[in-house]
């Protein structure tokens, strides 16, 4: 049970009158890795969200280790520094260098020392492959060297905790390679990580478990193999079969754009 | 004019110029209170809770409702009247000061509203405070985005110094109407040189704004800069122009 990095329990969410989620449960252990996929405006944004109360959920309940991130009183700031998050778009800080936006956490969060700050952040901007990138501006750089600059901000708080939230799907696809090696890598190392991706390739290779989503709820989770030879629930092996479609014959979809 | 005409104008010259540093003065005491204040007003009516942004709402109503003569006799009587005695240059400062603060807040309120939410969001999800990320992420952004509505807020108010004459200080446009009433015919060479004056000190201002711009710009972001300007800033400037009616020198 210690080994718990992240509980979700019964988390429900609505806007207005559409029930966005409804009742979502889930654990991730240290080191584990869960790809959640599923269609276009399922929740999986918002559930992401919930976690760290960017977005405030209606009800369920949300553990950080043994700190419930939903109950009274709790030092959101706090656990919002120990857990990364890299979103679909970036959001690097544009009037901040690469490095700066790797360093500004651990300055105004952290309150580190400068010095000390800044080896941080030119070690995870190394461990992403862009030290030599560290005095340049977002706009000076592309989508993909965005993205990993992004990764790297969130790795220096050394969080316990990696959420994506489609990390790759505003990348051109001969970016989102490198961004998806940087990804897998961190796997590797032992990241805790929970990935909105519809990359099949990298949910194979890295995913302990696939968690599959549709109307606000999990429909199916399991490991990727699993799940992707013989899934219980038809909605997802009909999913499945097409985003293995799009991804895996992936010329069909780079013909279409 | 003729020639003892002229040189009776050389001869006042020192002193309109020394009268066009009282409008530097008031310039800038007016500009800078309405930047201190115009920022937490932009602030409250983007990020403020209700009763502070009906606040903050309710004072940009106001000063910029308000004709700038109205306000500036205002601030020259009313205070005496309730026990405390202005001089009337602060009393000028404060009055344009405030009204400036109306209009400075809108924009940067505009210059704010066109940072995208995503920078908020990353930023809290790093683990800033509200504060924190307004300060060290939002502002820095909005500030470089105003800075040409900004500019053109200078140019506005660097003028509006002038109406601080009718409540009896002695500054560069005062200075002129000595001349005139002592030389009739002296007084269309002398409005003629408060305006050359004027001319000057703008297009010198605006000059070194320009400057501070290029040398704050961020590579890619001007750009972006530019577009949101376009859309979001420029409307909020119209808007508010456009609610004041006639107006001297505005
Ligand atoms: N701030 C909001 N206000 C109102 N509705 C919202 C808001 N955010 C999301 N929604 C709605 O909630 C639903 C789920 O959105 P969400 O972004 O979580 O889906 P998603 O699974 O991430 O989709 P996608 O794959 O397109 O990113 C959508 O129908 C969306 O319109
Ligand atoms: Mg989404």
């Amino acid at each position: 049970m210690s080994d718990v990095v992240l509980r979700v329990e019964d988390l429900h969410k609505r806007y207005g009158r559409e029930e966005v989620l409804r009742g979502v449960s889930f654990t991730v252990r240290r080191g584990e890795v869960k790809v959640i996929l599923g269609p276009s405006g399922t929740g999986k944004s918002t559930l992401l969200r919930c976690i760290t109360r960017l977005t405030e959920p209606d009800r369920g309940r949300v553990w950080l280790e043994d700190v419930e991130v939903t109950g009274r009183g709790v030092d959101l700031n706090r656990v919002r520094a120990s857990i990364g998050f890299v979103f679909q778009d970036f959001n690097l800080f544009t009037h901040l260098t690469a490095l700066d936006n790797v360093r500004i956490g651990l300055l105004k969060v952290k309150k580190l020392p400068k010095d000390r700050a800044t080896r941080i952040a030119m070690e995870q901007l190394e461990r992403v492959g862009l030290a030599h990138k560290a005095a340049a501006y977002p706009a000076e750089l592309s989508g993909g060297q965005q993205q990993r600059v992004a990764i790297a901000r969130a790795l220096a708080m050394q969080p316990k905790l990696m959420l994506f939230d489609e990390p790759t799907s505003a990348l051109d696809p001969e970016l989102t390679g490198e961004v998806l090696d940087v990804m897998t890598q961190l796997a590797r190392d032992g990241m805790t990580m929970v990935v909105v991706s519809h990359e099949v390739g990298f949910a194979r290779a890295a995913a302990d478990e696939l968690i599959f989503m549709e109307g606000g709820r999990i429909v199916e989770q399991g490991p990727p193999e699993a799940l992707f030879t013989r899934p219980q629930h038809p909605r997802t092996a009909q999913f499945l079969k097409k985003i293995t479609a799009l991804y895996e014959g992936g010329g069909a979809l780079k013909d279409e754009r | 004019m003729d020639v003892e005409g002229l040189l009776i104008l050389v001869k006042s010259l020192p002193a309109l110029l020394q009268a066009t540093l009282v409008n530097l003065g008031l310039l800038l005491g007016l500009i800078s209170l309405g930047f201190v204040v115009g920022v937490p007003i932009a602030l409250l009516q983007v990020y403020g809770p209700a009763p502070l942004r009906g606040l903050a709402l309710a004072w940009e109503g106001f000063f910029r409702g308000v004709p700038a003569l109205v306000l500036l006799i205002l601030f020259a009587y009313l205070p005496p009247k309730l026990g405390w005695g202005l001089e009337p240059f602060t009393a000028a400062v404060l009055a344009l000061g405030c009204r400036s603060s109306a209009y400075q807040s809108q924009i940067f309120r505009g210059a704010i509203q066109a940072i995208p939410q995503g920078q908020m969001l990353a930023a809290r999800a790093l683990g800033m405070s509200r504060w924190l990320a307004v300060r060290s992420i939002i502002l820095p952004q909005a500030l470089r985005l105003a800075i040409p509505g900004w500019s053109n807020e200078f140019s506005s108010v660097i003028k509006d110094t002038t109406l601080a004459s009718a409540i009896g200080v002695v500054e560069v446009f005062k200075r002129a109407s000595f001349i005139y009433q002592r030389y009739y015919e002296l007084a269309m060479p002398a409005y003629l040189t408060v305006a050359l004056i004027f001319l000057i000190l703008t297009y010198g201002g605006n000059w070194l704004l320009g400057r501070l711009e290029r040398r704050l710009a961020v590579p890619g972001f001007q750009l972006r800069g530019a577009d949101a300007r376009t859309q979001a800033q420029a409307q909020a400037q119209a808007q508010a122009r456009a609610s004041t009616p006639a107006e001297v020198a505005r």
